[in-house]
């Protein structure tokens, strides 16, 4: 396992995608944030926390989308994925939505958050917000509009998001494949 | 993460971990249920039959719906207006909708046992929707889940199932269901409907009515099942009500706060009086609602399984 990005460079990065939201959105007023589950919404958790302390006088609707049923793998040997929390109490019908997710990598789990968004309604305008974006990787035609930090990792090597809340410590780090099959 | 079994013959099958895994992936279909679409894609490339070999309403609506909202394709069949009056055996039957490659069984059968043999002759996966007299896992599960729901948890709560134990599966199953679960059970009926050695399922036996009340916190209520009783068990469905039916006066002399279960259809005025069935400690509608769900967990879990499709 070897750290990619430490405790202070991830604070930066947050506070530079908060304030880059804030300059496309200006006042929030028909916008709406929405992570992705499982591990999105620790992104989306923090992201709204800085967003919320930049601007304390408005309220930005926040939801959580779970996209288990919408996986294009469902078949997929052994990979049977335990449904989480889908907490949408908005409609995002005529909204601009801000997905947010934290690795963008295939660009198939975007691609199954746009499905599954589209069941709560039509969206003015959907934008997405990855913390890293793995370029090089994709097999759908996706890209982030908001990106913190671009990796570049071959294939089968592994990049994982810790936060303080889940992991014990906030960081970026790259999982050789030895580890990965260890999982 | 996936279930321990292959096919859902019946509770007895399943591990504890299996129904807390069915029930925790009903919570989110039950989400899903209530959105502007209320439906997923994830089934969309599995087909499903429902083989129907004795009357349903709720199962059958139940089971199609849950199939619909998973997109999966759905085919029916009734045994009335089928090849079956013309003398096909179950396993051909089966054989034949099988080949035009349908991937999962939904099943009903008067028969007791008739889903656990199929199961040994066909690929597909099985869901018993019932079979005779021995076990409706879907039911109890809803069963379970909708008590979760309205009381928190199953564990440590006193449930006194209420009725014809003898030709019930629902009673079957939801012994199974509730003791595997860590609830403490009573069956209550006259004792002709109780069958004998019940008690070595774990559950404890009353013969009164109005104590089993007094004790418990749930009570599911079972109906007579006329259809299936091939000897007088007890003198008249008016003696039955009277011992055995559940009336408001019943209840409010027992002066507690029960919920009432019952897994339709209702036979008003003979174990429940109208009075109960419609008040608000009734979750019956609830059960009904519940239903879809934890269906849709159940073909979710059991498709998932790809070494499970044929």
């Amino acid at each position: 396992m070897k750290a990619l990005y430490s405790h202070q460079e991830l604070d930066i990065t947050l506070t530079r995608l908060a304030h880059q939201l804030i300059e496309n959105h200006l006042d929030f007023s028909n916008t709406v944030i929405i992570g992705l589950q499982p591990r999105g919404v620790f992104l989306s958790d923090r992201i709204h926390q800085k967003l919320q302390f930049l601007l304390p006088d408005i309220q930005i609707p926040y939801g959580k989308l779970d996209i288990t049923f919408y996986r294009d793998d469902f078949n997929s040997p052994g990979l049977l994925h335990q449904a989480q929390e889908t907490q949408l109490d908005f409609s995002v019908a005529g909204k601009n939505v801000i997905l947010i997710d934290d690795v963008l990598y295939t660009g198939r789990s975007i691609r199954a958050g746009l499905d599954a968004l589209l069941d709560f309604g039509r969206p003015q305008h959907i934008e997405l917000l990855v913390l890293i974006d793995r370029r090089f990787s994709r097999e759908v035609p996706i890209q982030s509009d908001y990106i913190g930090m671009s990796v570049d990792v071959i294939d089968n090597q592994k990049v994982r998001v810790l936060w303080q809340e889940n992991d014990g410590k906030d960081e970026v780090v790259m999982i050789a494949p030895k580890k990965i099959a260890h999982k | 993460m996936s279930l321990s079994v292959k096919h859902l013959l019946g509770i007895k099958d399943l591990l504890p971990s299996d129904i807390a895994l069915i029930l925790k992936t009903a919570e989110k279909f039950k989400e899903v249920l209530q959105r502007p679409i209320k439906k997923v894609p994830t089934l969309r490339d599995t087909s499903i039959v429902n083989l129907f070999f004795e009357n349903s309403t709720r199962t059958r609506i139940s089971f199609e719906l849950a199939e619909k909202r998973l997109s999966a394709d759905t085919i029916n069949f009734a045994a009335s207006s089928s090849s079956v009056s013309k003398g096909e055996t179950l396993i051909d039957t089966a054989k034949n909708i099988l080949s035009m490659k349908v991937d999962m069984v939904v099943m009903r059968h008067s028969a007791s046992g008739a889903p656990h043999f199929l199961a040994n002759h066909i690929n597909a996966s099985i869901v018993n929707a019932g079979d005779g007299i021995n076990e409706h896992p879907t039911q109890a599960l809803l069963d379970a889940f909708s008590m979760t729901e309205k009381l928190g948890t199953v564990k440590g709560k006193k449930i006194a199932i209420i009725g014809d134990i003898m030709h019930s599966r629902v009673a079957l199953s939801n012994i199974y269901c509730l003791t595997k679960l860590g609830a403490e059970v009573i069956v209550c009926g006259p004792p002709t409907l109780i069958p004998k050695h019940i008690e070595s399922l774990g559950v404890k036996v009353s013969y009164d009515v109005k104590k089993t009340l007094a004790w418990c916190d749930v009570a599911n209520v079972l109906r007579i099942q006329l259809e299936r009783q091939n000897k007088p068990l007890f003198s008249s469905l008016r003696e039955y009500s009277m011992y055995y039916g559940i009336s408001k006066s019943l209840l409010d002399s027992v002066k507690k706060d029960i919920v009432i279960m019952h897994p339709g259809p209702i036979n008003r005025g003979v174990e429940l009086n109208s009075d109960v069935a419609d008040s608000p400690n009734a979750i019956i509608l609830d059960q009904v609602e519940n239903g879809v769900a934890v269906r849709m967990a159940v073909l979710y879990l059991l498709a998932g399984k790809k070494d499970n499709l044929i």
